[in-house]
């Protein structure tokens, strides 16, 4: 079985039959997806489709907004991730995220990648440190733009590479699964092709779901996109499939332009 | 006949509301027959011709009201009766005084003998300037408002001129506080310069022994170096070592933790803590903390425990800033994006580390700006010291000893009968202008810090 076959043997995540609200609103409906260990998955969908809501389920992130909550079963290896033997601190470290926005911390840029291992201690000296910050700078694709200022402040770089610095920052700490929520929507077109870039190359290391509203990008990206409208997931299939393809009406609509 | 400025302030504002009804009616009036549009409503042509009518009118009685009693005097003085007073001196002054209560008509009869025959001029003269000031401005207030009832016409742009008075106005009343600034720091600087042609500042600043004494000043009695070091010990040591952890895990706790309906009832009750007056945490320090801190201290042995002590009003004084701290705190983390929480939270940092590695680093511009403030807030502190930490001008850096402070001591040389132009007295203004100028540029260095902070993050 080649790896853009539809069905997903091993699949790195499993979601089924989940449920998101956030006070009285129902913001995901029903939805059950297979993320593939190897592969880019696209959430795409207009805005408000519930496709944001729906990853930041994925690492427990909506655990932060008091009135959310989330029923069905989403698993990590085929463990539920919400379970109460759960542990979100150890969830989180194994799904990385990435925002929408680029969030360096104040520190510097050998501080912010340095940050996550050093709170699970993953590099008992700085010369482990070392080598763990500059490999994950040099997977970032940033190494060779900050090598010689890595004492300098994270929020001065541009912000093409606050975002590269925050996908080092995630990969430093050796996820297993890489969430980018519209990773690229703050950025222009010479920073984001950076950044798509960069997830062609780490494709294969890390599962990757990305959430975009660019349709062009998830074609880009992507082996499989999952189609959001009004909270639940419409299609999903392989990339090709849907661009091309699409076997739902409003999926057609969506991709052709006529609504979104 | 007197000069009650009230009525007259009164009577002109009635011309004015006159002056109101003419111009709107004026101006409708003359839209109306001409079939143009008015530039600007009625009512603005109202107000153009009250207050024409009314600001020179009570600028100059709020003039005449502070100068015509010198005019008084001055015709008084003139008269025969008058050339019998003594010279100059106090008794000249209070004969004056006592003929022109009666005058006035604020006391029944005259008290001094020689002040009789003066009374009729002074009831002679203040008529005839109280007329004269009536008529004045009576002529003002009309000119005034003839001059803006005449320059009513449907195009006349009422409204823009309206506008530019009243913001006028407001531009006065903003520079008040402003102004008044300006004037303490004028009379604690002429008074400090009075003190400093008696006592050399350097002396002041850094001489180490504390003993004023009244009469001519001696040498070396007012080395203020034992007061800066015990207002230093008790506000910026004691007292921050008490407020600063406290004030910011209370702070933490608030905005990290606690459930919405814990905060919506904790931080009004800190704030209420903030509004108590100083004079009560005073009480506490001196009849609670201070005796049981005594006790301790003579417990373990500590020689000179005293019940008044530095510990103890540094404690109180702490507890007193805590609320302060916490929301200058408080808003420092909040203003801390949220995105900055979540991407330590994503990266699998638990609350606790996310607090101390990244809340509150990046907070702490903020947080050290509110910590100046309330540094400057407790060096000026008053009532607690006064209560609690004594007046013994002592060098130690033993807490449990009796120190004072700058403030303190202003209490102590201001109070009690003392010539007023001694240097002990004078010696409270230079003490004072000093504590000023170091809480001045405390809050200066503070409000930057604050600033540039809330710059990096909007």
């Amino acid at each position: 079985m080649t790896q853009d076959d539809l069905t997903i043997a091993d699949p790195k995540m499993k979601a089924h039959g989940v449920d998101v609200f956030y006070g009285e609103k129902q913001a995901i409906k029903n939805v059950s997806i297979d993320v593939g260990t190897d592969l880019v998955t696209a959430f795409i969908g207009p805005s408000g489709c519930g496709k944001s809501t729906f990853l930041r389920s994925l690492n427990r992130m909506n655990d932060t907004v008091a009135s959310a909550k989330v029923t069905g079963r989403i698993e990590l290896d085929g463990e539920d991730i919400y379970a109460p033997s759960m542990d979100v601190v150890q969830l989180r470290a194994r799904v990385g995220m990435v925002f929408q926005k680029p969030n360096p911390f104040p520190k510097s840029i050998y501080d912010n990648v340095g940050y996550g291992p050093r709170i699970h201690g993953l590099a008992p000296s700085k010369a482990d440190l070392d080598v763990v910050v500059e490999r994950a700078l040099v997977r970032a694709g940033l190494w060779d733009e900050v090598k010689d200022r890595l004492a300098e402040s994270g929020t001065a770089l541009s912000g093409g590479q606050q975002q590269r610095l925050c996908i080092a920052r995630a990969i430093a700490v050796d996820p297993e699964v890489i969430l980018m929520d519209e990773p690229c929507s703050a950025l222009d077109p010479i920073a984001t092709a950076k950044i798509e870039e960069l997830i062609h190359e780490l494709r294969g290391k890390y599962a990757i779901v990305i959430v975009t509203h660019n349709m062009q990008q998830a074609a880009r990206v992507s082996q499989r996109t999952a189609f959001f409208h009004l909270g639940t997931l419409v299609e999903y299939g392989k990339t090709t499939d849907i661009f091309t393809n699409p076997k739902q009406e409003r999926t057609k609509d969506y991709i052709t332009g006529r609504y979104g | 006949m007197t000069f009650n400025a009230a009525a007259l302030l009164l009577l002109i504002a009635g011309l004015a509301l006159i002056g109101w009804l003419a111009g709107r009616a004026r101006s409708a009036m003359l839209a109306g027959r001409s079939g143009t549009k008015l530039h600007s409503r009625p009512q603005y042509h109202g107000w153009y011709v009250a207050l024409w009518l009314f600001a020179p009118a009570a600028l100059f009685l709020a003039i005449w009201s502070s100068v015509s009693p010198a005019l008084v005097t001055n015709q008084v003085l003139a008269t025969e009766a008058a050339q019998s007073l003594p010279a100059f001196g106090f008794e000249r002054g209070a004969i004056l005084s006592d003929a022109r209560g009666v005058a006035e008509g604020k006391q029944p009869a005259v008290r001094l003998p020689a002040a009789a025959p003066l009374v009729k001029a002074y009831a002679d003269a203040g008529e005839k300037y109280a007329w004269i000031g009536i008529a004045a401005m009576l002529a003002l207030a009309l000119a005034g408002g003839l001059y803006a009832f005449t320059r009513i016409k449907p195009d006349f742009r009422a409204r823009t001129r309206v506008e530019k008075i009243v913001m006028l106005f407001l531009l006065l009343a903003s520079l008040v506080a402003i102004l008044t600034t300006f004037g303490i720091v004028l009379s604690l600087l002429f008074e400090s310069i009075r003190f400093f042609r008696l006592v050399s500042p350097a002396e002041l600043l850094f001489g180490t022994n504390w003993a004023p004494t009244s009469g001519a000043p001696q040498d070396d009695t007012f080395g203020g170096i034992p007061l800066f070091w015990g207002t230093v010990l008790i506000g910026a040591i004691i007292a921050m070592i008490v407020a600063i952890p406290i004030g910011m895990m209370t702070a933490v706790y608030l905005t990290q933790y606690a459930a919405p309906t814990v905060r919506k009832w904790v931080k009004p009750i800190l704030e209420i803590l903030a509004g108590v007056p100083t004079v009560v945490y005073g009480y506490f320090a001196a009849l609670t903390v201070a005796p049981a801190l005594r006790n301790f201290a003579v417990m373990l042995g500590i020689p000179n425990a005293s019940t008044e002590s530095a510990l103890a009003a540094g404690i109180v004084m702490g507890v007193m800033i805590i609320p302060f701290v916490s929301s200058m705190a408080d808003d420092s983390i909040n203003a801390v994006p949220q995105s900055m929480r979540d991407g330590s939270l994503a990266l699998g940092a638990t609350p606790n580390e996310t607090i101390r590695q990244v809340l509150i680093p990046a907070a702490l511009p903020g947080v050290m700006g509110g910590i100046l403030l309330a540094v400057s807030r407790a060096i000026g502190e008053t009532m607690i010291v006064v209560m609690a930490a004594g007046l013994s001008a002592n060098m130690t850096a033993n807490p449990f000893a009796s120190v004072t402070t700058v403030t303190a001591q202003i209490v102590k040389l201001l109070t009690g009968d003392q010539e007023f132009d001694s240097a002990k007295t004078l010696a409270a203004f230079a003490l004072g202008l000093v504590l000023f100028i170091v809480t001045l540029l405390l809050n200066i260095v503070a409000l930057r810090i604050v600033k540039k902070y809330r710059e990096a993050y909007e």
